[in-house]
Parts: C-alpha cells; structure tokens; sequence
C-alpha cells in the first residue's frame, strides 16, 4: 500500500520538539487529546473505585475518610481535567479552522500557552492528591472546605490555573469564528458545530473569571480567615454557594453545547439530508448560551435562600429546557426520511438522543422546588447529572471521536469491534445509572460511604453495570490504538459528509489548505450535492 | 509557524502566517485583548459584588473602617495612575507619527508612574500592617465601632492586592514593549501590540476609579 511516503502535517515536522514547540492547532488538539483522555481514565479509576467500595454498606477497600477524597477527585478530575476542556480543547482546536477554511486559529501561541496551561494546572492539581487528597466533594462547599485539613489550597489553585486554559480557548475560537471564516461563509453557512463552539467559548469568557475570584475568596478565608463565608466571623456560608454557582452552572452548558454541535453534525451526515431548522438550532445555542447564567439557585432550593427566588429560578430552569427540546426535536426531524446509515459515529449519535433526553427531562423533575425537596442530594441528582454529562457529552465526545479519527489519523478503526464496545457502553451505562434514579427516588442520600441493608442490591447492580462500562472503555481504547497500525487508511471523505474539513486530505496538510478555500455550497446540501462515502461495507 | 523575517510589501514581516491581510490580524488581536479584558471585568466584578453585600451588611463598620485609610495617598495614587494612562495613550500617538524617541520616554514615564503607584502603595501597606489593621485572623486594631471590622480590611487587601498585582503584570508588559520599541519593531503601520497594551494598562486604571471612592470615599 505504500508508494511513496504521504506528506501531511505529522510528517513534515517530526520529534519531540515539533509537537512541545507547535504552533499547529492540529498538533495542539491531539496534545489535548493525550491529556484529556489520561484526565478521563484517572477520573474512571476513581470511578470504579467507588463504586466498588459501595457493594457493600461496610467498608470494602477504603475508609470513610477515604471514600470522602475518592468521589472529591472523581468530581473535580473530570470536570475540571476532562469534561470542560474535552471537546472544546481536543475537536475543536483540531477541526474548528478546517471547517471554516482557516489556516489556524486566530492566536496559536495563546493557543500552545493554553495546553501549557492544562498541564501545569492538571498536575497541581493532581499534586493535591498525593499529599492530603480533598474530601469536600467537589463543590468546595464552606464552611467544611475553609476547616478541613486536606489539601484545599493546592487544588483549587490548580482548578484556578485550569480556568486560565479554558478563558484562553474561549478568547481564542471567539475571535477565529468572527475573523477567519472563509469567504462566502456567512455566519448562517457555517457549521453547526462551530454554533456550538461559539455558544461555548462566550460561555467560558464570562463564567470562569466568576469561579477564578470564587475560589481565589476561599483559599484567603482558608488562609487569612477573612471572614467572608464564617458567620463567626461576619459571613455567609450560602454566599459560597452563590459565588460557586454563578459558574459552575453555566460550566455544564460549557460542557454540553459542544457535544450538541457535535450531534447537529453527524445527524445530518449519517442521515445524508440537510438538518432541519438549522436557525433554529443555531440560535438555540445562543439562547441556552445566555439563559445558563440566569439558573444558578436550582442548586441552592434548600438551602435558606427566599422563596421568591427560589421560585423565580425554578421558572428560568424550566424555560432553559426549551431550546435544548428545540434542538432534540430538530435532529429527529433530520433523520426523519433520510437515508441512515449505522456506522459507529452514529450509533452513539442515537444513543446520545435517548440518554440525553432522559437525562434533561429528569433535570426538569429536580427544577420542580416540591419534587427537589426530596430529590436534592439523592441519588437521583447523580443519575440525572450523569445522563447529561455521560450520556450526553461523553457520548458525544466519543462519537466526534470517532467520526474524526479517520481525518485526524488517515486510519479507519475496526468497524465490528467498535459497534461491540457501543452496545457494552450503552448497555454497562444504563445498568450503572438507572438503577441510580430508583437509589434516589427510594431516598438513598449522594455522598454516602455507608446505606441501609435495602440499598444494597441496587448498590450492587449498579456497580455491576459500572464494571461493564469501564470494560467497554478498555476495550476501545485497545481497538483505537490497534487503528493507529493497523487500520484501513482511508480519503480525504470517507463518510461522504459536505462540511469543509472533509475536502482536505487525512490528515491534513501542514497549512491545511494551500489557497484559501471558496465557499460552494452550504454545510449540508446534501439535497444539491452528490457525494458518495468512500468507506463502505 | 513562519519565522522568516522578510519584508515584502504584500507580506510585512508582522504578519502572521494564517492571516491573509494585516488588518485582519491587527482586528483579531484588538478584539482578543477587549474579549480579555472582559474576563478581568468579571473577575474584579465577583469582589465588587462581595464588596456590596458586605457593605449591604455592616454599613456603620464600612464607615467607620474607612476612617483609617488615608484619602491623600489614594488620591495621590489616582492622579499618578490617571497620568500614567495619559502618557500610555501618548506613547501610541507618538508612535502614530513615528516618533521612536518620545514612545520611550512616554513608556518610561508610564513605568515610573506605576512604580510610585506601587511605592505609595507600600507605605500605606506598611502603616496597616503596624496598627494591626490587617485581613482576617491576623487583624488587632481596635477602636473601629462595628462588628467584624476586619471584614473590610479583608476586602480592602484582596481588592487592592488583586490591582497591585495586575499592575505588576502590567508593568512587565510596558518593559517588553519598550525593548520591542527600541528594536524598532513599530511604526505607524505597525503598532498592534503597543494598542493593546495601552487598553490593558487603561482598564486597569479603570479599576482603581473604582476601588478608590468605594474603599476610601464613603462616608
């Protein structure tokens, strides 16, 4: 099969220094790729972890104190080192300036600074594991986080350096979506992944300062007992949660817009028809960009706060779904009479649909203030949370993943061993997090090492399930790597998609396009345009 | 990624590879710096809204706290930090009309103008730290009527702190622009960077406005 030695950008620049000196933002998205995807098995070990000790209500591996630190580093190592950069950083730094025809993103040394950014904030924040690892839970909340004695100060110093990276990605697409786009790509012919980037990265640049200055405010209350979250002293604990959410609601549009940009794309291409209510969607990203910073107290309705408020942000919660309904609404109305074709990318596209609509739906249970007095800090807040994170971006990570691999790589995956791992995730996915709806509905409290004898079955099933998961994710990560060497080499399209970055080659050239590119047709003309998968059965 | 410096007239050696036309860059990277100065908007915003709820809370104590800064060192301040926007603001304008000496000095006047910033700054640290009017755990003063009065030196160190920091950044910036300038890198055609370091050094002014009358005006 080799003639002669392809050239593409990882032949043209080669070594160590190459990749830790790049300026290409197709080197800088794998670089990503390696962290994100480390981030991600270490948070699953914790995981597992977790759930292993849960089998049962008496200790298993670890001590109460010690389950405490576990679900503290799970939470905070996948959000914070996995979720909020994945797609954003990995995709999108790789695909965002070949889908608008650019040659890189507007800044590629803020670009590279940004990785350098992750890393340095990821092991800081790591370094906080192996001295006294955090046991507040992730949320940091005060007043146990100002008086524990675990290593508060170096974690939330690293999640404050991690902001950095993600304001910076954020600055970064901003400015590459207004100013780079090729010519005859107007805003409403662009790709609907790049909506979604957009949507996130305004996202980014307001919210993170918020949580940057929120948890500057805890380590001077750790450190200099300011006084401004101990009534002791003069201050408010809730005004903690204020402050904390203020971001870290707005953080899971950052994580979920991405993945649904992601989805609008691989509806259209593996349906082969154009999406339906494209404007639509495109605005909706918009509207669930800003309407995200007006639903912070659907996390604080017991804790004190008024009625009133309480009430008014019940109200935003729910209008907040609609957009999100919106868009799910649109993807169906896309598939409704095409032509789909069930390759892997679009296994988990489907999957994506049902679980990400169980997951939003039940978000809107909990935004009731009646049903969220007795749901709050149940298990079923962890199952809806992980419908949408997991079952909604994670999938659609993967999928993304997996429907870029052949460009990002040249290679084409195992086609059989990677619908298997579908059905294990899918089916290891719902065990695991299901069960966790019934757990909370039948009172089991989140956060507990210890549970009555009752919950022990479905404790058990649902760590059963997780068990499948973290298997399914073994094993794609065995057919990836054997991809890498193994697999078919594929064209410039192997999926027959119309957006820009499928015209260049896989991978990519160095500059990616030798002229700037001409816009000829929308992104998803496929009712104009012939064009024919070139990888097929 | 080019890193040759030839200069030809449809390719300047200022711009960048993956821009087809110098005002795009210099567009995109104004653009960039008012998107960042966004976030820092945000960032001081989190201590301001701290600032009025706690002020919301102990309005006596703020009064009555307020009493132990001294107005005339802030208001020195913010004459020098004014002064040194406007000198900021000179040093482009002489660079429009490419003059390379008076863009230096305007830059050295605007560094020196934030180094006394920071001298009286470290005086009225001082004076604090001596009468124990210190944040949190470690405040001793007394004769201040309210309760928690150490809640606004806590605020006052964080929110002047936070500034004093960013204009130490700022000033690591002006430096870099000076060497660049005396390389001769800007002119009339070319003086993004110069731009955007003065909107920085403008919002950071901006922000002392700010914190001044609310820490050392009231009352």
């Amino acid at each position: 099969m080799k003639a002669e030695e392809a050239r593409n950008f990882y032949t043209e620049s080669r070594g160590l220094k190459s990749w830790l000196f790049t300026l290409d933002h197709k080197k800088i998205g794998i670089l990503y790729l390696y962290g994100i995807l480390t981030s991600f098995f270490l948070g699953g070990v914790f995981a597992l972890l977790i759930r292993w000790e849960l089998l049962s209500p008496d200790e298993v591996i670890v001590t109460a104190d010690q389950y405490n630190q576990l679900f503290t580093l799970h939470g905070a190592v996948m959000i914070f080192l996995f979720i909020i950069p994945s797609i954003p950083a990995a995709l999108g730094n790789f695909v965002l300036p070949l889908m608008i025809g650019a040659k890189d993103v507007a800044f590629p040394r803020l670009n590279l600074a940004s990785w350098y950014i992750y890393i340095f904030g990821s092991l800081f924040a790591i370094y906080s594991l192996v001295t006294a690892a955090v046991d507040t839970g992730w949320t940091f909340y005060t007043p146990y986080s100002t008086e524990t004695n675990t290593s508060v100060i170096p974690m939330t110093i690293g999640a404050f350096i991690l902001g950095f990276s993600s304001i910076f990605t954020g600055i970064n697409f901003i400015v590459t979506i207004h100013k780079l786009r090729a010519p005859g790509m107007t805003w409403f012919k662009m790709p609907l992944f790049v909506w979604g980037l957009y949507a996130t990265a305004i996202i980014q640049v307001l919210a993170t300062p918020v949580l940057g200055i929120t948890l500057a405010l805890l380590i001077m209350e750790r450190a200099f007992g300011m006084g401004i979250f101990d009534p002791a002293l003069g201050g408010d604990p809730v005004l903690f949660q204020h402050f904390f959410w203020f971001y870290s609601h707005p953080a899971v549009y950052i994580m979920i817009l991405p993945g649904m940009g992601i989805i609008s794309e691989l509806i259209s291409t593996f349906s082969h028809k154009k999406i339906f209510g494209y404007k639509a969607i495109a605005y909706s990203s918009l509207g669930i960009a800003f309407t995200s910073f007006l639903v912070w107290g659907h996390h604080m309705f017991t804790s004190g706060q008024s009625e009133y408020a309480a009430m008014v942000f019940s109200f935003l919660t729910f209008f907040v779904g609609i957009p999100s309904g919106i868009k799910v609404f649109n993807w169906i109305s896309t598939m409704y009479k095409g032509s789909i074709s069930f390759e892997t990318p679009m296994l988990y596209t489907m999957g994506f649909l049902f679980l990400f609509a169980i997951g939003g739906l039940t978000g809107i249970f909990l935004a009731t203030i009646s049903v969220d007095i007795h749901l709050h800090d149940t298990y079923f807040v962890v199952a809806h949370f992980h419908y949408v994170m997991m079952g909604g971006t994670v999938m659609a990570f993967i999928a993304g993943l997996h429907y870029w691999w052949p460009k990002m790589t040249g290679k084409m995956f195992s086609r059989l061993w990677s619908r298997i791992t579908f059905a294990v995730i899918f089916i290891g996915f719902n065990m695991t997090f299901f069960t966790q709806f019934i757990l909370g509905t039948k009172g089991m409290p989140r956060r507990y090492y210890s549970y009555l004898d009752q919950y022990q079955p479905l404790h058990g099933f649902s760590s059963f399930g997780s068990f499948i998961l973290g298997a399914g994710f073994f094993i794609m990560l065995i057919y990836l790597i054997h991809s890498l060497y193994r697999g078919t080499p594929v064209g410039n399209n192997p999926w027959g998609s119309l957006t820009m970055e499928w015209t260049t080659t896989s991978p990519p050239q160095l500059h990616n396009f030798d002229e700037t590119p001409k816009l000829e047709h929308g992104p998803y003309d496929y009712d104009k345009i012939e064009v024919e998968p070139t990888y097929t059965k | 990624m080019s890193t040759t410096m030839k200069n030809t007239a449809e390719h300047p050696a200022y711009l960048q590879h993956h821009f087809s036309e110098p005002e795009q860059q210099h567009e995109s990277v104004k653009f960039g710096m008012w998107l960042f100065l966004l976030t820092e908007v945000l960032l001081f915003g989190g201590l301001f809204l701290a600032y009025a709820v706690f002020r919301a809370w102990n309005y006596e104590m703020f009064l009555n706290s307020h009493q132990l800064l001294d107005v005339k060192l802030g208001t020195l301040n913010t004459i020098v930090l004014i002064t040194s926007s406007v000198s900021m603001a000179l040093a482009i304008r002489f660079t429009q009309m490419n003059d390379r000496k008076k863009t230096l000095i305007s830059l050295f006047i605007t560094l020196a103008l934030a180094a006394i910033f920071l001298v009286v700054k470290y005086f009225e640290y001082s004076h604090k730290i001596h009468e124990g009017l210190l944040p949190g755990k470690f405040f001793t003063f007394s004769g201040i009527e309210g309760d928690n009065p150490h809640i606004f030196f806590s605020l006052y160190f964080m929110m002047t702190g936070l500034h004093g920091i960013h204009i130490v950044a700022g000033m690591s910036v002006i430096v870099y622009m000076i060497v660049r300038t005396w390389k001769s890198h800007f002119s009339s055609e070319y003086y993004t960077p110069l731009e955007v370091t003065g909107l920085y050094w403008h919002l950071v002014d901006l922000i002392w406005i700010f914190l001044f009358p609310l820490f050392y005006l009231i009352g």
